[in-house]
């Protein structure tokens, strides 16, 4: 169960303005129901000053999100429609005397319905601008969509940037690998060299499978070797390339060249091509960079 | 007023019977099971009483096929990785969209290591598509690794003739029957079911301590290594205390396997008779004629899990919701997702999981309890308006960036 504060709960127990409004004359509309989330903020604003006399709520949500709603209209009564523009998310949130962090869009979408009732009131129309991302940083309350910017807009490539520029990262360690992930994806989009399909390889089932003929050690050096040569030319659309450098058993090690050399996909881009060659071949083999080699040659 | 405890497949408590067998392993009987004098030797005497327990439950073949862990998590994890280790050449995984986090989080993990993963998706009612499990195994397919029982819904799948079927092609196959044992008659020696986990916690033993079951003659590679404790399948000091606490457990889940099948049932459907005609658009998830007898999951139509338990804690009543806002996450249950649930039906789940404590009078106050709630928060939800959904029209809501 969260650790809602004794306001929110009170304002969740018995929520203040809560239920349509007889003459409003601003209504906002925001939410998502995807999230959970939705509200619909009604007001009733006197057109001589743009007061606000009255202000409704009507909330499809968890009880941040309507304690948040009944805090909302509770502010923005008396206030002018400029007045009630300046309400930030943090007032709403300090009204209510904190929210836990996973719940902060609860106070966001509160100013958003108020943005939208406004325009909604002058006859302009509002568009939503922020993208809400899952929670990545608990300690910190970081969320993807903002480490992503960060990282696209930085050209960062480690942890440990991110966490110098957003914090994220930088508590209990837990969001590593999630930081790690956006890192990955921001970086895979640097990268345009085509990856190879990893999953798509055709499974035949057991009976269908023809037995087959066990491989002569020269056949199967010209099938690796047919395999690499029909993966060449797309790599090369990409200013990359590919070449063997030695077959050992069950290992086959390449050079991974140019734009594909050290890149984020560079793993994927093996492990796709892998499962090309174990399809041809018939048998598990593992493709690995020809830098493992010379490490592997060194006696332990 | 009492609480109403209904979250059974969260957690149990502990039965009394349970921690007084416990308690001595505690006090007097702290020795290890390893050393060469009495004080361990009495312990590792418990260790064999509880082991022969576990093997009763589960309907195993020999006493050594249990391997005690910390949790079903544990035994999760060690089944999955030692499949993938001990067969070279076998690099794929077949499982479902809803498994328990224990398993998907460790598949989207190896996946990402290189390791292919098929997630079977599964019908509107929770079922899964047995041509198209046929289709995916393969001798690529190392492990096959699905649930007996579905922790949200209930809904079981039948393992036992997967397991056939994986058996057919050479790949193992595992059960996460974390919900399933304790509730509902397994007999291990008549499947070929190659492992299973179980978890102490959800069947009236203590928190941190489960079972592997491991198929005598399985390839296994251990997760700790160690010292030689269950035979090196899993090293590490034995929990002795709850160990022999999962041993009473199992046996009185043994004993009331019939109450459990009969009156807790009955007690389960009491629930949802009550509450379905009193409350318009809501329904049963999963597959109702296929289920664990203690589970009900009711989706209710237009409102939010959380504010749905928020009220229920009021009252003393304990559940669970598959909403996005329980978990902290921006999205409702991967289980009402896969079973494609519409968003505003999956974020209302509550389920409600009895045990053999249950009582008729709390099944009464429950039923008592629901509908003013639904209806409560329904009147704040701007999908509904008086006595049913708002429809999509000029008046509609339709809120900007949905
Ligand atoms: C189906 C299922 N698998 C695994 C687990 C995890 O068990 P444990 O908490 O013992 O690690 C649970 C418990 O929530 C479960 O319901």
């Amino acid at each position: 169960m969260w650790d809602y504060s004794d306001k929110v709960r009170e304002h969740f127990f018995n929520p203040r303005n809560a239920g349509p409004l007889e003459g409003a004359n601003a209504i906002g509309d925001v939410g998502s129901i995807k999230c959970g989330d939705a509200l619909r903020l009604m007001l009733k604003v006197d057109p001589q000053d743009e007061r606000i006399l009255d202000a409704h709520f009507q909330t499809f949500g968890c009880g941040s999100a309507i304690a948040s709603s009944s805090a909302l209209t509770e502010m923005a009564k008396g206030k002018t429609l400029d007045e009630a523009l300046a309400i930030s998310n943090q007032d709403i949130a300090d009204y209510l005397d904190g929210l836990p962090a996973e719940k902060m869009h609860c106070s966001v979408m509160g100013r958003e319905a108020l943005q939208a009732a406004v325009a909604n009131y002058r006859g302009e129309t509002w568009s939503d601008d922020h993208v809400e991302g899952a929670m990545v940083c608990k300690c910190f309350a970081v969320d993807a969509a903002l480490i992503e910017d960060v990282v696209r807009a930085n050209n960062l490539t480690t942890v440990e940037q991110v966490t110098n520029f957003t914090k994220a990262g930088g508590g209990c360690s837990s969001c590593h690998e999630g930081v790690e992930e956006i890192l990955a994806k921001v970086a895979g989009e640097r990268c345009t060299a085509p990856v190879p399909e990893v999953k798509t390889i055709e499974v035949t089932p057991p009976k269908a499978k023809p037995v087959q003929p066990r491989l002569t050690n020269f056949q199967r050096m010209r099938r690796i070797e047919e395999v690499i040569e029909s993966i060449r030319p797309m790599l090369q659309r990409d200013h990359g390339d590919i070449e063997i450098v030695e077959v050992d058993g069950r290992n086959i090690y390449v050079n991974l060249k140019g734009a594909c050399q050290g890149c984020m996909m560079e793993q994927m881009t093996l492990a796709g091509i892998q499962d090309q060659l174990v399809e041809a071949l018939g048998e598990f083999v593992q493709l690995l960079p020809a830098g493992l080699l010379a490490r592997a040659a060194i006696p332990a | 007023m009492n609480p109403i405890y209904l979250d059974n497949n969260a957690t149990t408590a502990c039965d009394p019977a349970v921690v007084e067998a416990m308690l001595p392993f505690f006090t007097e009987q702290f020795g290890n099971p390893s050393s060469m004098h009495s004080f361990g030797n009495k312990v590792a005497h418990a260790l064999k009483e509880a082991r022969g327990r576990v093997q009763a439950l589960l309907g195993a073949e020999h006493e050594s096929e249990i391997v005690f862990t910390s949790c079903g998590t544990e035994s999760d994890s060690t089944a999955i990785l030692s499949a993938l280790k001990a067969q070279s050449g076998r690099n794929q995984i077949i499982t479902t969209a809803v498994e328990h986090p224990a398993v998907l989080t460790l598949c989207d993990y190896l996946e990402k290591e290189g390791v292919v993963v098929h997630r079977l998706g599964v019908d509107k009612k929770g079922r899964l598509d047995l041509d198209e499990y046929r289709s995916l195994l393969s001798p690529r397919t190392a492990i096959v690794s699905v649930m007996w029982a579905n922790n949200e819904t209930g809904t079981i799948f039948p393992v036992e003739t997967m397991a056939e079927m994986a058996r057919s092609v050479g790949a193992m196959f595992h059960t996460d029957a974390v919900q399933a044992v304790g509730k509902i008659a397994i007999d291990l020696k008549s499947t070929k079911i190659d492992m299973l986990s179980l978890s102490g916690h959800k069947l009236h033993a203590p928190k941190g301590v489960g079972v592997l079951y491991l198929r005598r003659n399985t390839r296994f590679r251990p997760l700790l290594r160690g010292g030689h404790q269950e035979r090196g399948r899993r090293s590490g000091t034995e929990n002795s205390a709850s160990i022999v606490g999962l041993g009473v457990a199992a046996q009185q889940a043994l004993d009331h396997m019939g109450y459990e099948n009969t009156e807790v049932k009955r007690l389960r459907d009491r629930l949802e008779a009550g509450i379905l005609p009193r409350v318009p658009r809501s329904f049963v998830t999963g597959d109702p004629a296929n289920r664990l007898p203690n589970t009900a999951n009711i989706a209710f139509e237009f409102v939010e899990g959380e504010a749905i338990l928020m009220l229920l804690n009021r009252q003393g009543i304990a559940a669970s919701s598959g909403s996005a806002c329980t978990s902290g996450s921006l999205e409702p249950s991967h289980v009402m997702r896969a079973m494609g649930i519409p968003y505003t039906a999956a974020h209302g789940t509550i389920r409600f999981s009895l045990s053999r404590y249950t009582t008729e009078a709390e099944i009464d106050r429950v039923i008592e309890a629901v509908p003013p709630i639904i209806a409560q928060l329904r009147k704040l939800s701007p999908y509904w308006s008086e006595n049913g959904p708002v429809e999509a029209s000029e008046q509609g809501f339709a809120p900007a960036y949905a």
